[in-house]
């Protein structure tokens, strides 16, 4: 009997499962906020629609405390160093949402100085259409990021997909601004 | 001189009494006027323009500047000039306000700074530098204030395209490895 006792407490499953179980009930956001879809991000989190139902209430406004950046908003090109910068300040492992058609594709904004679309500079994993989308979009965004955290997210970190593709230490800032030579 | 880029009706017989003043102290042949829908103008050529404005501020009592901004005429029709620079003011006595205009051409696009009779001209001129590669001689910073140090174009100048010419796809893409 005691035998019996024990097996039924026991749960077995591979570490990657268990830990992207963790990650994906806990983002952390860091809201790029820079127009009107930062005030439907903040709806996202206030009571009505309230986004601690899925785990992702702790918005940082430090970089180096968030694991998922949700860009809210038109880009222009004096801006992207500022938010590839952000992206290398955050830690692995991270992820991050375009929120809208500005930040996904530039929207009405198709002029000298809007970047066109996010995913020319940085890696996205969720784009959410919509001018700007409503709450539910969003949080469809952040439940569709959770499947994905749970299939694809990995325990090992940053130096070993670094590793494996033969690349050196991220850009900084300073280098990506020198970069823009027009 | 340079003479004024459209012309309008002219109701000569209301002019304001600062408006007399200005005409008398500068002469008839220098400084125009003309009023369009209320707004009052003053045409100035634009070796003039800090003169009438410390005149404004000084003798008038226009003692606030609310803008300075330009526009390229260079599309516009039976346009004589290039560029016209226009400064608003503001008399917060009477109430009364006035825009002074003063037309440039290239390669010469320079006007004096007027930073030292309004402290918020500041901004406003370099803004002017940004967007249309006037310079204003006198000011103490002038560059920069909306675009990037690097870029090298005045995008508010109509030859430019609106799309740009490349430099919004200009930066390093950050890929998943990479960061």
């Amino acid at each position: 009997m005691a035998q019996k006792d024990w097996l039924e407490n026991v749960f077995l499953t591979r570490l990657n499962e268990a830990a992207n179980w963790c990650r994906k009930y806990s983002f952390w956001p860091m809201p790029f906020a820079t127009a009107c879809c930062g005030i439907e991000l903040m709806a996202t989190a206030a009571s009505r629609h309230d986004v601690a139902r899925f785990g992702a209430e702790v918005f940082r406004f430090s970089p180096r405390q968030a694991d998922l950046m949700i860009v809210a908003g038109r880009v222009v090109m004096k801006m992207l160093p500022v938010l590839q910068r952000i992206w290398l300040q955050m830690p692995e492992p991270k992820w991050c949402i375009s929120m809208g058609a500005c930040a996904s594709s530039g929207g009405v904004f198709d002029t000298y100085s809007v970047v066109q679309g996010i995913d020319r500079f940085i890696p996205v994993d969720i784009y959410v259409p919509g001018c700007p989308p409503r709450p539910e979009q969003l949080i469809r965004a952040i439940i569709d990021l959770q499947e994905r955290v749970q299939r694809e997210g990995r325990v090992e970190g940053l130096e070993r997909l670094r590793h494996r593709a033969g690349m050196s230490l991220p850009v900084i800032g300073q280098e990506v601004r020198q970069s823009m030579g027009n | 001189m340079t003479e004024p880029t459209v012309q309008t009706e002219q109701t000569q017989d209301e002019q304001p009494a600062f408006v007399r003043k200005v005409i008398d102290r500068f002469g008839a042949d220098r400084v125009s006027m003309s009023v369009f829908r209320d707004n009052l103008r003053l045409i100035v050529p634009r070796e003039l323009s800090y003169e009438v404005l410390r005149f404004l501020k000084e003798e008038c009592g226009f003692d606030m500047l609310v803008d300075i901004t330009a526009v390229d005429y260079l599309y516009y029709p039976k346009a004589r000039d290039r560029f016209g620079v226009i400064w608003s003011l503001l008399n917060t006595a009477t109430n009364e306000r006035v825009f002074v205009k003063a037309f440039l051409n290239e390669p010469d696009l320079v006007v004096r700074s007027v930073f030292d009779l309004w402290k918020a001209a500041d901004w406003l001129e370099r803004e002017v530098y940004d967007m249309f590669g006037i310079r204003f001689a006198g000011h103490p910073n002038l560059r920069r204030i909306l675009l990037p140090d690097e870029f090298t174009a005045f995008p508010l100048r109509k030859d430019y395209p609106l799309r740009g010419r490349g430099e919004r796809h200009n930066f390093r893409r950050l890929t998943r490895e990479q960061s």
